[in-house]
């Protein structure tokens, strides 16, 4: 049987599809996978818990007051929202979802890791504008923590991958 | 968590080096934005600078959730310099790009190792923040290791000055394993293996790296200590100055 808390934490989940990653404002915090824990309790409070992708990153306050006002307009006797490593966030947590909009928007999607990475990893990226594999890696550090740069010899056309992490 | 006296004194002598090396040298890094040698390498240490105050970041906050410290922006700027437990390495001003780069190698591969001990401290916050950092900073050895050999390999001039980078800067790298006076205890309680422990697995791992570039340490080098007890080199004072003159005019001013 599903609990009555069970279904606001459902309808928890479907409104965070509404809050951007403020750099790829398609790309919502739930497919970027820095949402952790959603819980609703007995007392109709909402707890939810989040964390970063990198651990500098500037933007998750800003991520944290978005998701804090969002939640705001639900019936909730009160809203909080935590950022932990408890769970901390690597490139697997993003969804199939997520990497279809990266590719979409023009971003290479992270290669899955199984808990390791190397330079070759970085180097290997096939190109989100035309597919081929022959591909430059221009500088592992982007314009945000979380890209990288690359360069497209078939298409002659500068892209950035979202950076595998473990 | 309860925890006794010694081990809460040892927990912040502990964070108190690693935030403070992070800091200062997030802020030594960040002085390359605009004329680093390349843009790439312009972009790359400006990242490498945002990762280490997002760590300094994050190890204030442990102390000031856990421990009972002020609040991470009143530690990093209010704080007067003999009170700071950084290294002499991460102090000294960025001067050409070879220093930076053998000090960018030499630290970063100390702060991967110490991070990945930490993956499994008894001190939970400290492990769950550990296991979080060590994947970020292998971008940052990845990128030391590659320009290193990378440099290493180029001319005779090249070899030479990368060469003399290494040799001004390894006492100073050994100086990021002073002993404190908590070594046992961190060991005991589970928290962190010592700096000793970390030294030989630094040792370990720079070596073979060093010896594809072609570059040797000096056997019987001395390292230069004082950091960790609170004296710094002359260059610190300034740099603190300038780091915190905005917080100091008006902690409440947003920027």
């Amino acid at each position: 049987m599903i609990t009555q808390n069970e279904v606001q934490e459902a309808a928890i989940w479907q409104a965070l599809q509404d809050v951007a990653d403020p750099e790829i404002p398609r790309l919502s915090v739930v497919d970027l996978g820095v949402i952790t824990h959603v819980q609703v309790d007995d007392q109709n409070k909402a707890f939810i818990t989040m964390t970063p992708t990198f651990s500098g990153c500037p933007a998750i306050h800003y991520m944290q007051d978005a998701i804090r006002s969002r939640i705001a307009s639900m019936p909730f006797s009160e809203v909080e929202v935590k950022v932990s490593f408890e769970n901390p966030w690597n490139s697997n947590k993003i969804s199939e979802q997520g990497r279809a909009i990266l590719l979409e928007t023009g971003f290479a999607p992270p290669p899955k890791h199984d808990g390791y990475i190397e330079l070759s990893v970085l180097e290997d990226v096939p190109c989100p504008y035309c597919g081929s594999r022959n591909t430059t890696l221009q500088s592992p550090f982007g314009p945000t923590l979380c890209r990288s740069i690359h360069y497209c010899n078939a298409c002659s056309q500068a892209f950035e991958q979202f950076k595998p992490v473990v | 968590m309860l925890l006794s006296d010694t081990s809460r004194a040892a927990i912040k002598d502990l964070l108190f080096r690693m935030a403070d090396d992070c800091l200062i040298l997030g802020h030594r890094n960040s002085e390359w934005v605009g004329i680093g040698p390349v843009l790439e390498e312009d972009i790359a240490f400006a990242s490498i600078a945002q990762d280490k105050l997002g760590h300094a970041l994050s190890l204030y906050t442990i102390l000031h959730e856990y421990l009972g410290d002020q609040d991470a922006d009143t530690l990093a700027f209010m704080r007067p310099e003999g009170q700071f437990k950084c290294c002499h390495l991460v102090e000294i001003p960025t001067q050409e790009y070879d220093i930076a780069l053998v000090r960018h190698f030499l630290f970063d591969t100390a702060d991967r190792l110490r991070f990945e001990m930490l993956a499994s401290s008894s001190f939970e916050p400290l492990a769950q923040l550990a296991r979080k950092i060590k994947g970020e900073i292998t971008y940052h050895t990845m990128h030391a290791n590659a320009f290193l050999r990378q440099l290493s390999r180029g001319s005779e001039e090249a070899r030479f000055r990368m060469q003399s980078a290494l040799n001004e800067v390894y006492p100073l790298a050994l100086g990021i394993f002073e002993p404190s006076e908590f070594e046992e205890v961190l060991a005991q309680e589970g928290i962190f293996a010592g700096e000793v422990a970390l030294e030989k697995r630094w040792q370990e791992t720079i070596i073979p790296i060093l010896e594809q570039a072609g570059l040797m340490v000096s056997i019987g080098a001395e390292a230069t200590l004082g950091g960790r007890k609170g004296y710094h080199t002359e260059h610190l004072s300034p740099l603190l100055e300038e780091m915190s003159e905005v917080f100091v005019v008006d902690p409440t001013a947003e920027w």
